[in-house]
């Protein structure tokens, strides 16, 4: 125990003797670990605000949507959920609201023209009851009615990216925007709902399902998703079959036969989501373990110059009656305290830079350190300085006294 | 009847390879030292006075003969039993004083007890006595290169002596010293011998064996003369009829 307090002395004394050296070999460990939280942080504080996001668009959500296998859509074969399959749901299937089809208007972006400008934006068919199923309501104007639906009206509600991408005036409403070569009245600006991933969900047009219908013209049959609220959670199940059981019926699967469609819940998209996020964590830890490796490399390097510029004073601990082990551990220790500073340093950087980007960065709405992560880089940072540290210290220990005494 | 030695040699032989060629250092030698004799290494360079006194002091082995330390051969012990000796049974004093640059007089003078285990408190007491013996008392908290020449010289004396060694080693003490400090120096080792330690000197200045009662003069590797002077001899007896 005095041995290890009176390295760790020794071990602060020589780190500090040589100040800013000692701080250039730590930049590897602090850069290594700076990255690692920062995008740890961020990563999960993303992470948690799509949980709640998703938590707040309420558990008792189903979203019904075609799906093939990749080796079935590399065979050529197609999947659709339709119209039909939306009316037999709202015929057959009783304990549930809110319906509501939701049909994309080309394969997922569309030209948007308004006077000399064009833009891509998503432009999606729906109902009244997308506003109430995904939260996105007008700030200004009014969403699509039931009449629109019917009428199959030109109008159309926007995000604020399309006004800005288009130069509309601030206030776009009673304005006529041109998709597929059709005129659509502007009659509300949807509240403003930021990016998830690059993906900017405010660059939208929603126009009514009906209108979408006639747009894509009536020999198309198109692949549509249908949202839906279960009243009573406790019948979450029963729905699921029951839906379940109607487009197996309507697309004639045998039994035995997979679905061609999935009926999921916020919490399983969540799953999906999560997985990702989790999978693009893992990745980034790997290139950066592969930045401390650097680190460590530095480290090392540092303490085999610091051992020979020390063999005198390696000679007069060796004289003073200083076993191998002793300077095996005095060296040992000292690199592992470099590393271990570095990790500290570069662990508060890291959560600063979270922060910061978190702060300036809308997307990232907030960072979020977890305790494995710092468990992680004291243990990466540490381990770093055992492993780089150990052949310097031995070769400083197997040094023969005499010639370390004599060593000019 | 004189004491029984501290330490005996052998036939006692060091070569060295140096390339093709290999250089005798040493070429039989056989000596023995008993408890508090003042002695003298005295010889030219290249005359195996050094490799003589790191034979003595563990530093170095030899390549054949026997080494008996405190009635312990010495060949038979590993590096950690080394490490031991030259702690617990050697205090080193070097010509360039060999202190530690970057700790004050204090720490310079604690750090061999550290390998003892020996407490901070009781380590820190120990030192300070240590460097009061040697009129340090005042210099406790300055670095090496904020002392003197004679100054670092007394903490490394003061380093040599905390530990209550069996011998004093001092290899070319005064080499770097100016003639007034090398006096008090030697007047240092003077007073350490009254006291009863064992002083073995390395020198190549017969002025400074004239103050040691017995004087091994080393000539290519061989002892060319052992004598013990006629005022040490009376003290010997002296001692050895008390």
């Amino acid at each position: 125990m005095y041995y290890l307090l009176e390295s760790l002395r020794s071990a602060i004394q020589a780190i500090r003797a040589h100040a800013l050296r000692s701080f250039l070999t730590m930049l590897g460990i602090i850069i290594g670990v700076m990255a690692v939280i920062a995008v740890v942080s961020l990563i999960q504080g993303f992470s948690n605000s799509i949980t709640s996001e998703f938590n707040g668009l309420g558990v008792n959500s189903l979203t019904v949507h075609s799906y093939l296998p990749r080796k079935d859509r590399l065979a050529g074969k197609t999947a659709k959920v339709t119209t039909d399959d939306l009316l037999s749901i709202q015929h057959d299937v009783t304990g549930i609201s809110g319906l509501s089809p939701i049909l994309p208007v080309g394969r997922f972006y569309d030209p948007v023209k308004f006077h000399d400008h064009t833009t891509n934006s998503q432009v999606l068919g729906s109902t009244p009851n997308y506003a109430i199923n995904n939260g996105s309501y007008p700030d200004s104007g009014r969403f699509i009615t039931p009449n629109d639906d019917l009428h199959h009206r030109h109008v159309a509600v926007i995000g604020v990216t399309v006004i800005k991408k288009l130069h509309m005036p601030k206030d776009p409403i009673g304005q006529f925007i041109q998709i597929s070569g059709q005129w659509f009245k502007i009659v509300g600006v949807l509240h403003p709902l930021g990016q998830i991933l690059g993906f900017d969900q405010d660059n939208q047009v929603i126009i009514p399902y009906g209108t979408a219908h006639s747009l894509l013209g009536a020999a198309v049959i198109p692949d549509i998703v249908i949202q839906l609220k279960v009243n009573d959670i406790k019948h979450l199940d029963e729905v699921t079959a029951r839906i379940t059981q109607i487009l197996r019926r309507n697309h004639h699967l045998k039994p035995g036969q997979d679905n061609d469609f999935k009926v999921q819940t916020p919490a399983q998209l969540l799953g999906n989501f999560t997985t990702v996020l989790n999978a693009i964590t893992y990745i980034l830890g790997g290139i950066v373990a592969i930045a401390l490796l650097v680190g460590g490399i530095g480290i090392m390097n540092i303490m085999l110059v610091s051992v020979t510029e020390r063999t005198r004073e390696i000679g007069i601990y060796k004289s003073l009656g200083a076993r191998r082990s002793d300077i095996l551990l005095q060296f040992l220790i000292e690199a592992v305290i470099i590393a271990l500073i570095g990790g500290v340093i570069g662990l508060l950087l890291g959560y600063g830079i979270g922060m910061l980007v978190a702060h300036l960065v809308p997307a990232f709405r907030s960072s979020f350190v977890p305790w494995w992560a710092v468990v992680l880089a004291f243990a990466f940072s540490a381990g770093v300085g055992v492993i780089f540290g150990i052949t310097p210290a031995a070769k400083a220990a197997a040094l023969d006294p005499i010639e370390a005494l004599r060593y000019e | 009847m004189s004491p029984k030695p501290i330490l005996e040699l052998h036939h006692i032989s060091k070569q060295y390879v140096m390339g093709e060629a290999i250089l005798d250092a040493l070429k039989e030698v056989n000596l023995s030292i008993r408890a508090n004799e003042y002695v003298a290494f005295i010889g030219p360079s290249g005359s195996g006075k050094s490799t003589l006194m790191n034979i003595v002091g563990c530093l170095d082995k030899p390549s054949s003969g026997e080494y008996i330390l405190n009635g312990t051969p010495v060949a038979q012990l590993d590096d950690n039993a080394l490490a031991h000796i030259r702690n617990r049974e050697i205090g080193f004093i070097f010509q360039n004083f060999n202190l530690l640059g970057r700790a004050n007089a204090l720490h310079n003078v604690m750090q061999p007890l550290i390998y003892r285990g020996v407490s901070f408190s009781e380590r820190k007491q120990m030192a300070t006595a240590a460097l009061q013996s040697v009129g340090l008392g005042d210099r406790l908290q300055h670095l090496p290169n904020q002392l003197s020449g004679g100054q670092r010289q007394r903490v490394a004396i003061a380093r040599a002596l905390v530990g209550k060694p069996t011998i004093l080693l001092a290899d070319e003490p005064t080499g770097n010293l100016d003639s007034s400090t090398s006096r008090d120096v030697m007047a240092m080792f003077d007073a350490l011998h009254r006291q009863g330690h064992t002083i073995i000197v390395v020198t190549h200045d017969q002025n400074i064996a004239n103050h040691c009662q017995r004087v091994i003069r080393l000539m290519d590797g061989q002892i060319q003369s052992d004598t013990v002077s006629a005022a040490a001899a009376k003290t010997q007896d002296a001692a050895s009829r008390v």
